[in-house]
């Protein structure tokens, strides 16, 4: 038999129809709702007369509009309608709910690996194009359109023409300081924000093998601002020894034959991917963006781009209007950037370890006054876990504001935003215009950049501190 | 689903690449329980001023290009966000074409699903739209799906490419679950195997 990779094996072993000439069905282990994409999919389904086929493989949470200060206090008054919808939805259509009184609540792409329903070789799809994140763990995950959820729901299968397979490999050893955030930003950097449209990313490597599983998730999540669907990385001890003890895992009676199919999930010797691009951490800078797009990064100790330098004239006016709309001069020194706000949270980076590292940088330290910075957990399991640690006390004691878990400030459903104008290093996913905020300046940064410039109030190159920062 | 026609007119050339989906429709947008009724705020930050007047500057508000169908925009229209919300918005604003050199995937996919055909042309053919349109106030653009051609009216003609599955469920407004539900069977025998 030919050798496959870890795309090829999972595509196939979900494969319920094909005919040569159209999309193949494939059938879903895995479908994560939320608030936001889901009332049209449920309404659908309503007006249909269908139900759910396999509320087993079902699993809601509400994490995009909820408030992270007083969360049982929503004064939007459509929020509070788009909440209330999903709890009627779950409730009428039997699926299981993590919402706002569970202690298991938060970000779709936390709580799914956290509590064990995110395993490898499944195929994982949500209406949040984060869904990305899962394939850390050896899964096929991507987001999906709120007809697809629909779809999904009343069929548990969904049309896909097959992606083509990118490999990125990942060489070296990274520099303390360094972080997953990095690496993921610098392949964008390098591809740009279409560079993987079209193909599931596999990512491999010795610099990708040291993660740790939220590291990978880190990775992973940020495959679609490369354009890729999905990305993944294949299951190892890391990935094995994270498993095996989820609430939803630890418990099964053929635990030990589950470990040894995902052990032997890997990409085959010998098998080819269409495209491929072989890069080095050891060289790798901790990165910041400067523009409006998750492609137009630099290192730390370099300079912002300059128009004129740049021949094609559509990325020469991409880069004229992302520097009109980020308020900044052509060769400016990352460095010498000011910021307004920090936040340390979103499905990127608001897990444990990222609360951690960024701790360590802050820890003894002050934010200055006029800068407004906030930690917004990944979950309420993710919070209670940093709280137990004293890790609250270290934020608040250097200023920051302490939340509850939610989407946030990443694209602003709830009332967290940026005003216009107001600049912000955020250790989220996205800086497009007005992402965070109408008129608000986004710079993404891993969350020990982020701690870095939050005491400083300027980027500040992290290696510089002289931190142990332990693996992070 | 509404079945796709033909299209005839003149194309509105918004020359931005990259264009995400939290342009196409802003997030205080997506609270919204209906699929109905988002067009008004289709490039919302970019079409109206603070003040909620139209900004003058944004080619939606020129009116040489008021009460278009077809939409032109550089590479990679439609990163980032999957919001299907996005597509409401551009359709129910008035658009059934968008021609770009490239789409995100998830848009793209979103497209079909909503009665949209996402065409995608080569740089210089597109370079072409984009400068015809500005330079003749009689520019007309006629998109045929059935025969995959596209053509103006000063003599351009291409054949364009385009998925013949998908291409069915456009011309005829097919379905997806009611395709899906005819596999019934194949779908409760791979539950059996689980």
């Amino acid at each position: 038999m030919a050798p496959l990779t870890l795309f090829e094996k999972i595509w196939k072993n979900h494969v319920v129809h094909e005919e040569k000439g159209k999309p193949s069905l494939l059938y879903v282990d895995l479908h994560l709702v939320h608030e936001v994409t889901s009332p049209q999919a449920f309404e659908g389904l309503r007006q249909a007369g269908r139900q759910v086929r396999r509320k087993d493989k079902t699993f809601a949470t509400m994490d995009h509009n909820v408030p992270t200060i007083d969360r049982y206090n929503i004064k939007d008054p459509i929020s509070l309608q788009q909440i209330e919808t999903l709890s009627s939805n779950c409730k009428e259509f039997d699926i299981e709910l993590f919402d706002l009184n569970s202690p298991y609540q938060g970000i779709v792409h936390v709580i799914g690996p956290e509590q064990g329903l995110t395993r490898p070789g499944q195929t994982i799809v949500c209406g949040d194009s984060h869904t990305s994140t899962h394939g850390a763990f050896g899964a096929l995950a991507f987001g999906i359109g709120t007809s697809e959820v629909e779809h999904v729901l009343s069929t548990q299968c969904l049309w896909q023409n097959k992606p083509k397979t990118f490999e990125v490999r990942v060489d070296g050893k990274r520099q303390s300081g360094v972080t997953a955030k990095d690496i993921i930003l610098s392949i964008i950097g390098e591809i740009g924000t279409a560079g993987a449209t079209g193909y599931v990313i596999e990512y491999t490597g010795e610099a990708i093998r040291s993660l740790s599983m939220e590291q990978r998730m880190t990775i992973c999540n940020m495959s679609i601002e490369g354009g890729a669907r999905a990305g993944m990385i294949s299951p190892d001890e890391t990935t094995i020894n994270y498993l095996k003890e989820r609430p939803r895992i630890k418990n099964i009676e053929n635990l030990e034959q589950l470990i040894n199919e995902w052990r032997n999930l890997a990409s085959d010797e010998g098998s080819e991917f269409d495209k491929k691009l072989i890069l080095n951490a050891d060289k790798m800078a901790p990165q910041v963006s400067w523009g409006t797009s998750p492609g137009m990064v630099s290192g730390i100790d370099s300079k912002i781009p300059n128009p004129n330098d740049i021949e094609d004239s559509v990325k020469r006016k991409s880069t004229e209007d992302a520097l009109s709309y980020m308020g900044l001069k052509p060769d400016t020194c990352i460095e010498d950037i000011k910021i307004d706000t920090v936040f340390i949270g979103s499905c990127t980076n608001g897990r444990l370890e990222d609360l951690i590292a960024a701790s360590k940088v802050i820890q003894g330290n002050k934010v200055p006054s006029n800068i407004n910075a906030i930690v917004v957990p990944g979950s309420q399991i993710v919070k209670m876990k940093a709280e137990q640690l004293g890790i609250d006390k270290i934020f608040k004691d250097a200023g920051f504001d302490w939340r509850e878990s939610g989407c946030s400030m990443c694209l602003a459903m709830n009332p967290d935003k940026l005003s216009p104008g107001e600049r912000c290093a955020s250790t989220s996913n996205r800086n497009f215009e007005g992402r965070q905020g109408k008129g608000g300046r986004t710079h993404l940064v891993s969350p020990v950049m982020a701690a870095a410039a939050a005491i400083n109030g300027r980027f500040t190159d992290i290696r510089s501190l002289d931190l142990d920062l332990g693996d992070y | 689903m509404e079945k796709f026609k033909n299209v005839m007119s003149r194309p509105v050339p918004l020359n931005s690449a990259h264009v995400d989906t939290d342009q196409i429709i802003p997030k205080q947008f997506l609270k919204r329980i209906e699929r109905t009724g988002f067009g008004q705020f289709l490039f919302f930050d970019w079409r109206f001023n603070d003040d909620g007047s139209p900004n003058e500057k944004f080619i939606l508000n020129d009116l040489r290009f008021k009460n278009s169908e077809i939409l032109l925009a550089q590479e990679n229209f439609g990163c980032g966000s999957s919001r299907e919300h996005a597509p409401w918005a551009l359709r129910d604003y008035g658009f059934k074409v968008i021609i770009s050199s490239s789409f995100a995937d998830i848009l793209y996919n979103n497209c079909f699903k909503n009665c949209i055909l996402p065409l995608v042309l080569n740089e210089k053919d597109l370079e072409y739209l984009f400068e015809s349109t500005l330079n003749f106030n009689d520019y007309m653009l006629n998109i045929d799906l059935e025969k995959n051609l596209l053509a103006d009216n000063k003599g351009f003609k291409i054949s364009f490419d385009i998925d013949s599955f998908r291409k069915k469920c456009l011309l005829e407004g097919l379905d997806d679950i009611s395709l899906t539900l005819e596999h019934s069977e194949k779908i409760d025998m791979y539950e059996k195997k689980l």
